[in-house]
């Protein structure tokens, strides 16, 4: 495979159309769960949420505006072939280049402080993004960007199980954090849980499988069982749409795995609002 | 539905029942994180705070950038725990009502009942949609916060939803384990 020589700009256009579009469009696996959830749901008040949840996602496609002011941090996975070289910039600079020009002309929310415990201030251009880059054989860029809000990102968790906790461990710690989530997340939920590897690998796979669309299963048919088998688990606890009550209260349970050490069985919870939001793009 | 008028009157919020669907018209103003902790240490060294809060409704909202030919940006609520540790002190001198979404701790409650105020929340990501009931902003005080500065909104038919009333009722309590299957 020969070397392929791409420019910057390439990837800064990219980059910025995915953050523009993933938060004016949510993705049609939201939509359509969000339709039959309408249709499902017995609370009254649920309903009417869920309904407003749609027309609100249908004003933000129409208008081309955030369908949610947090506008969230950018973050980014991206498989970067190892025989493309970008001829005038780096990749990181491109990237981020992406996302300041998305925020400021998408007239997106920058949310983004220089530092946590200090300063705080607001960076102004909603970078620098959170980039997760695997190196591939090949010679292309695949991206899946999304902005991911906090309201929902504070409800995450971790914790390193070990290997006699068993699958009952494993369950119990995700119910009990989507419980302790209660209505704050902004419910309905997409639930991503990561499970193996270590301490960041695990969170990592956690926020992997919520930018995966809730439509999929995981690939092994034990775990896509065990996704389904939580979904109905936590419906039943009636926080509902909005948490007002009801038996929406997530969407979606993903789940993604790794290989780990024979002293652990760490899992992770990446807990996601309904504006779960993420796009994809290949150059 | 119940059409409610912004500054609250302690007549209406004494007759506002948790899990009222309401519609709010009138004057409120903005403010989260960082504004609240400026606010409350103002109010702790005994100083003058740069915006009225006696009678106020305060909206817990970070919006979006306006996009023309749109008067305001994207404005749903953030989570209101995050001003748990603030509220108490802010009630206490003066704040009557807010707005925001999700659970609020027992002294929040507490400040609620002592005070007569009320807790409503919005719809957590429906920000374009209640964007639509947003008819003007305007900047009352700590631009350099950004989005997190005070403003204060114009609405009109503002949806939201009573969850903690002045008795201290909170639908989040008792709504959910009606439909718990578990």
């Amino acid at each position: 495979m020969e070397i392929r020589k791409i420019k910057a700009d390439t990837i800064v256009q990219t980059v910025k159309k995915l953050f523009m579009d993933c938060n004016y469009f949510i993705g049609d696996d939201i939509m359509t769960a969000l339709k039959n959830a309408e249709k499902t749901e017995t609370s009254p008040v649920g309903k009417s949420v869920l309904n407003q949840i749609i027309k609100n996602d249908e004003i933000a496609k129409d208008e081309q505006i955030p369908l949610c002011q947090d506008t969230g941090m950018a973050i980014l996975f991206v498989e970067y072939g190892d025989k493309v070289v970008i001829e005038d910039g780096s990749f990181e600079d491109a990237v981020n280049q992406g996302v300041r020009e998305a925020y400021e002309e998408g007239y997106l929310r920058k949310s983004i402080v220089c530092d946590p415990v200090f300063d705080r201030i607001n960076t102004k251009d909603n970078t620098p993004a959170v980039i997760h880059t695997k190196i591939v054989n090949g010679n292309q860029i695949k991206f899946l960007a999304g902005g991911k809000g906090f309201g929902s990102e504070n409800m995450s968790a971790i914790k390193m199980l070990t290997p006699s906790y068993g699958i009952e461990g494993v369950k119990q710690f995700i119910l009990d954090t989507v419980r302790n989530a209660g209505p704050n997340p902004c419910p309905p939920i997409v639930v991503g849980v990561g499970i193996g590897g270590d301490f960041e690998v695990c969170a990592k796979l956690a926020k992997q499988a919520t930018f995966r669309s809730i439509d999929t299963q995981n690939s092994d048919e034990r775990y896509a069982n065990f996704e389904k088998e939580l979904l109905k688990k936590i419906n039943k606890m009636g926080f509902g749409p909005a948490g007002l009550g009801g038996n929406t209260t997530a969407i979606g349970v993903n789940i993604e795995t790794a290989p780990t050490h024979i002293a652990g069985m760490p899992v992770a919870v990446n807990i996601c609002c309904h504006a779960a939001r993420h796009k994809s793009a290949v150059i | 539905m119940k059409k409610i008028t912004l500054p609250l009157k302690d007549e209406d919020i004494k007759n506002l029942k948790a899990g009222d669907s309401v519609l709010l018209t009138g004057s409120m103003i903005t403010g989260r994180d960082a504004a609240h902790k400026r606010l409350f240490e103002l109010i702790e060294k005994g100083e003058k705070l740069p915006v009225d809060i006696i009678g106020e409704t305060i909206y817990y909202v970070g919006p979006a950038p306006a996009k023309p030919p749109y008067a305001v940006g994207p404005a749903g609520p953030t989570s209101s725990y995050r001003m748990d540790k603030y509220t108490p002190l802010l009630m206490d001198n003066g704040l009557k009502g807010m707005i925001g979404k999700g659970a609020r701790n027992k002294a929040v409650v507490d400040a609620i009942v002592r005070n007569g105020g009320v807790y409503f929340a919005a719809i957590g990501g429906a920000a374009a949609l209640i964007a639509k009931s947003i008819k003007s902003e305007e900047l009352l005080c700590y631009e350099d916060l950004g989005t997190e500065a005070i403003r204060r909104y114009k609405v009109e038919d503002f949806p939201c939803i009573v969850v903690i009333d002045s008795k201290g009722n909170n639908i989040y309590e008792t709504e959910p384990p009606k439909y718990n299957r578990e």
